[in-house]
């Protein structure tokens, strides 16, 4: 283990720029931006340098950590605030620098005319450092503290035009839905330090092998909770596609390529507690696989082209989340996945966004038609991350995507045939909505206003776009070249390569099924969509499409299950609480006031009367240490 | 031949720093001009302060007991206490200085010509400045001293001036002149218990010395009857000062006739001295007769924390239900005694500084809720102030919430490892009824609350006045450390573990 004294800078510099910006308030209007920005590029600098030092370090030399401070001391009960840097963390610093750079340079283009562009670059910094402190801190507790943090931002990024009602709204649904997983992290926090007398990642994987397997069961259930709230998986999915009213940025960096990947994070970052418990593994696996068919079935009905990214989203972090819980083989592809994902979707969600700045903030996808022409820079990078989402080779994601299918089928037995099956089903929809959406805002006719002028975006908004597109075309490559994202991992997540466990298909069959999959998705995206798209939704569809429109009736469900028997049950506690312990509680207060005010008759002002109270106290006390030593 | 003793001047430069000061301005208030005495009155004396801390900090790692001839004894809970005197009175003077609530001429009669023609000519006197000053030199030499003439002369050194102090308010003075008497009357009433009491501990063990005493108690000679009255009633004599039940009957009527900033003083100060003159007689003279006094001494501090806290309940002023408060913590501190260990002695230490934070932060913001004439303690006319001045009455709040012992606050620390020590020793007695008197107390502060925030303000001519700097300064330095100390308590925690011990 190597120390560093650099790790705090890399959250310090933009937590400081973030309450400078905030502090300051209208005073920093003119250059808020730019000290947000820079300070995004030097933590992307900060940690670019510790990655290369890093990799000169070999073996056990490479993690870094940086003891801050001792945070708790009470009793047997210590936590210190440290930081730790190892080779899954720099994989998410960079991530989170690199693309939070790129999107903060974007944003300053893309809210040039929002008055409030100073208070959103705070934001922006502020989920960065909470980010940050979330994969970097050494202990589950640390990472708590960045966890709420980066809720925070969230909440506040959503709301960002919350004079919107239905976007605070929005806010306050992703804020609700959080907090339940929120209480499956504090709770597997509590369970583990019962369990083990720590909570730091190194102290609880000691224990690991010592604990009873109920505890590590329910340790993984309650982190998988954590996961599906921060990740939108199911059931706590719904409010993904309602945070989609934050500003697309904010889509982009926080609920496309960082924060919703939180989820995956903790449960590679806790591989100790999954490889200890077959239990928590199915679960884990059987909530990526309802989530990654979920996502892509909601997203063949949106026409709003935010909404269909995040339904995609929330499908691919399905597919994550299924790689994750597939043990040792699978931890280091679920995080290339959501490494490759983070290019692809965020350069997506960005592409989504400089299609609305031409199009007056427009996100109806019936209204779109034939943009590509008049904005070819934004449909080249849209469409490399297309074919790198939908799996064709050798875009990015054909190389992580594929290897999850191929895991997913070597789970063996009925097992692997119903998750393999799920996840090349899948690949297939996920071919479909994709093809779809850039049909139907690409090519084809114009649909849209006469008022509505589509235009190339400004530079500042296309270069990032540009870059995260190289990225979509090169990173799946680069990672998979002699396994080199796997071995760099191995050492943290104890993952072993594809070829460790027993196959039922060879790869090359595997691949060769899932781009059949692709083809037929594409192929029936294409003719259905490939013209005459109406631009009223039709409303003569079929009981599917009706219900993927209302996403699968996931509020509905809410609502009829959590909801209403909620309320119920919140009315008559406070029937009780007002009538049973209200009742008790003002019988105690009445007889503490009585008693009050029999004592104040005693405090009656006179001096003889406090002197004589005082001599019956010491003749008391002289009487009571008579009968003791008696 | 008379030889004469020896003491270690460089060990006792604190007190000497702290009782040349005040000389010193015996001298100013002499000789100076009224135009210059009350800013010269202030420097000198915090500059004092800040002088004598300077020497705490040289001493703080030097232990000796022979410093002034057996009679004093330098260690490190000592100098700890010292030097939380220090700082508290440091605060409180800044609250003192506001010269407004403090009569113009001791000797005139209240509502006389003469009075009224001070005021008018500015006729000022300032000799509150040299006799804080004295009660705080005696505070340092109380938890200091190590036998019990030494003990007897520092308690008379630190309470004469007090008595005098307590008189001084400008408004309601026959109040304050009645509280400053009753004050004077009970003093001197349980410092003859005091002195009752060390006389049969001389007569038991033939020696004044805490040592001396600890070593006839081991040692199995001597009458144990004059051991027993000696301890009972030494005990009043400290349980007095302390504000302990029942001997408390003094502190509401006290606390409230006062000037408000001398409040602030007493009770931070004083309670702090008075503890650590008793820690160390308890710790280091009677821990051997443990199982004579603990028993006593339990029922004294569940007394003292259910009567406070109870009678906190049915109060209409808020300082006669800050006075109550204040007995209730005099009562958890007795927690510490009783655990009559190191923790016992490093949770009391924190709590000490806690406690005296906080109560000093609550008093300074008494001192600025006013109408036309004067400060208004009637807590039906503070209802519905957090409307109006969100800010003071966020930070009263806090100090409420410090008290309860909420979370994220000194009390709550505090509490807890006094709490924590105390049921380490098994005394589990004490730790329920602790934390029973700390619900009850909470219902009274959360009821103020209430008040403050969510209740309809009356048509009242209440107004919370524009604190001076050095107000604004002592009470936002109040609310910072309750914050602090609440979030990160290891800062002091360290401290008061490494300064947690007696020299005997």
């Amino acid at each position: 283990m190597t120390t560093s004294s650099n790790l705090v800078y890399l959250i310090a510099l933009p937590l400081v720029s973030s309450a400078l910006l905030i502090l300051l308030g209208r005073k920093a209007d003119k250059w808020g931006h730019l000290l947000a920005t820079l300070v995004s590029a030097t933590a992307f600098g900060i940690g670019v340098m510790e990655f290369l030092a890093m990799h000169t370090r070999t073996g056990a030399a490479r993690a870094a950590t940086q003891h801050l401070f001792s945070w708790i001391s009470v009793g047997s009960f210590n936590v210190d605030a440290s930081l730790l840097l190892d080779q899954l963390s720099i994989c998410f610093v960079l991530l989170i620098t690199g693309v939070g750079t790129l999107i903060h340079i974007y944003s300053i283009a893309y809210m040039s005319h929002d008055r409030d562009r100073r208070r959103f670059f705070a934001y922006l910094n502020l989920f960065i450092a909470a980010m940050l402190l979330l994969v970097l801190g050494d202990s589950y507790l640390n990472l708590y503290v960045g966890w709420e943090g980066v809720g925070l931002a969230s909440y506040l990024l959503i709301g960002f035009w919350n004079q919107k009602p239905t976007y605070a709204t929005a806010a306050k649904k992703a804020f609700v839905a959080n907090r339940v997983g929120d209480v499956g992290l504090s709770l597997a926090i509590m369970i583990a330090f019962a369990q083990f007398g720590t909570v730091t990642f190194e102290g609880v994987k000691a224990g690991v092998p010592h604990a009873s397997g109920a505890a590590i069961t329910a340790i993984g259930a309650m982190l998988l909770l954590a996961a599906a709230g921060k990740s939108a998986q199911f059931p706590l999915q719904s409010w993904l596609g309602d945070a989609m009213a934050g500003p697309t940025p904010v889509s982009a960096l926080i609920h496309a390529a960082t924060m919703v990947t939180a989820g995956v994070y903790l449960i590679t970052r806790s591989n100790y507690i999954f490889d200890a418990s077959s239990t928590a593994r199915l679960l884990v696996v059987i909530v990526g696989g309802i989530t990654l068919i979920f996502g892509a079935l909601i997203g063949t009905a949106k026409d709003d082209i935010k909404k269909a990214l995040a339904a995609s989203t929330m499908s691919q972090i399905g597919y994550m989340i299924l790689a994750s819980g597939l043990g040792p083989v699978g931890y280091a592809i679920a995080i290339m996945h959501l490494l490759t994902h983070g290019f692809f979707k965020a350069g997506m969600f960005l592409g989504a966004g400089s299609v609305m700045h031409g199009m007056d903030d427009e996100v109806n996808m019936r209204r779109f038609g034939g943009i590509g022409k008049l904005m070819p820079i934004t449909f080249a990078t849209f469409g490399l991350g297309y074919l790198a989402i939908i799996g064709v080779p050798p875009f990015a994601g054909f190389y992580s995507k594929d290897k999850i299918i191929e895991i997913a089928f070597n789970a063996g037995g009925t097992k692997g045939w119903i998750l393999g099956g799920a996840t090349l089903l899948g690949a297939a929809i996920t071919a479909f909505y994709m093809t779809r959406l850039v049909v139907m805002t690409f090519t084809g006719s114009k649909r849209w206003d006469e008022k509505a002028h589509p235009h190339e975006s400004p530079i500042l908004m296309w270069l990032p776009m540009a870059v995260l597109a190289i990225g979509s075309v090169a990173s799946g490559f680069f990672f998979n070249s002699g396994n080199s994202l796997v071995n760099w991992l191995a050492p943290v997540l104890n993952s072993r390569g594809v070829e460790g466990g027993a196959e039922l298909m060879k790869p090359i069959v595997v691949s060769g099924l899932a781009l059949a999959a692709v083809v037929i998705g594409v192929g029936i995206a294409l003719t259905k969509y490939r013209s005459n798209v109406p631009i009223e939704a039709p409303e003569d569809v079929t009981i599917f499409t009706k219900l993927a429109r209302k996403d699968l009736l996931q509020d509905s469900f809410n609502e009829a299950v959590l909801m209403r028997p909620g309320q119920k049950l919140t009315a008559g506690l406070v029937k009780t609480d007002t009538n049973v312990i209200d009742g008790l509680v003002r019988l105690v207060g009445a007889i503490f006031i009585g008693s009050a005010t029999a004592l104040r008759r005693i405090q009656n002002g006179y001096v003889r009367s406090y002197a004589l109270i005082m001599v019956l106290g010491a003749l008391a006390l002289i009487a009571m240490i008579w009968v003791v030593t008696l | 031949m008379l030889t004469a003793p020896v003491l270690n001047y460089s060990l006792l430069a604190p007190i000497l720093v702290v009782l040349g000061g005040a000389l010193l301005g015996v001298l100013v208030e002499a000789f100076l001009s009224k135009a210059v005495r009350p800013a010269a009155q202030l420097a000198i004396a915090l500059g004092t302060l800040v002088l004598s801390f300077a020497q705490i900090i040289r001493v703080r790692n030097l232990t000796s007991l022979t410093a002034a001839v057996n009679s004093v004894t330098i260690d490190g809970a000592g100098v700890f206490i010292q030097g939380t005197i220090l700082v508290l009175a440091f605060i409180a003077l800044l609250l003192i200085a506001d010269q407004d609530n403090f009569a113009a001429q001791a000797s005139a009669v209240p509502g006389s010509e003469e009075e009224r023609s001070a005021i008018a000519t500015g006729k000022i006197q300032t000799e509150i400045f040299p006799l804080t000053l004295f009660a705080v030199a005696g505070m340092m030499l109380f938890p200091l001293a190590s036998d019990l003439i030494t003990l007897f002369v520092a308690l008379e050194v630190l309470s004469l001036p007090l008595y005098l102090m307590a008189g001084l308010s400008r408004r309601r003075r026959l109040l304050s002149q009645e509280a400053a008497l009753k004050y004077f009357l009970l003093g001197a009433y349980s410092s003859a218990f005091f002195l009752f009491g060390a006389a049969f501990l001389y007569g038991f063990s033939g020696s004044l010395s805490l040592n001396g005493i600890a070593a006839a108690i081991t040692g199995g000679q001597g009458n144990d009857v004059f051991l027993l009255i000696g301890i009972a009633f030494l005990s009043v004599g400290l349980l007095f000062k302390v504000g302990a039940v029942p001997f408390h009957s003094w502190t509401p009527d006290v606390y409230q006739g006062a000037p408000t900033p001398i409040t602030a003083f007493m009770a931070a100060c004083t309670k702090v001295a008075a503890f650590g003159a008793t820690l160390r007689i308890f710790y280091v003279g009677l821990s051997a007769a443990q199982w004579e006094w603990k028993p006593i001494i339990t029922v004294v501090a569940i007394l003292t924390m259910a009567v406070g806290a109870i009678a906190a309940i049915a109060q209409r002023d808020v300082k006669r239900a800050l006075a109550f408060s204040s007995i209730a913590h005099a009562g958890f501190l007795l927690t510490g005694v009783l655990a009559l260990n190191k923790s016992g002695l490093s949770a009391s230490l924190f709590y000490i500084v806690a406690y005296g934070f906080t109560t000093i932060g609550a008093f300074g913001i008494v001192t600025l809720v006013r109408d036309s004439a004067g400060e208004v303690t009637d807590l039906n006319r503070w209802i519905g102030l957090g409307k109006k001045s969100p800010f003071i009455s966020g930070m009263f709040v806090l100090f409420l919430l410090s008290f309860a012992g909420i979370p994220l606050t000194s009390g709550f620390i505090g509490k807890f490892s006094l709490f924590n020590a105390a049921y380490e020793t098994g005394n589990i007695t004490v730790v329920v009824v602790g934390v029973l008197a700390s619900a009850v107390a909470a219902f009274f502060y959360l009821r103020i609350v209430v008040m403050l925030f969510f209740t309809e303000p009356t048509n009242d001519s209440v107004t919370v006045v524009i604190p001076s700097i050095m107000t604004r300064f002592a009470i936002t330095f109040c609310a910072l450390v309750t914050v602090v100390l609440g979030v990160y308590p290891s800062l002091l925690l360290n401290t008061t573990q490494t300064f947690a011990n007696f020299l005997k």
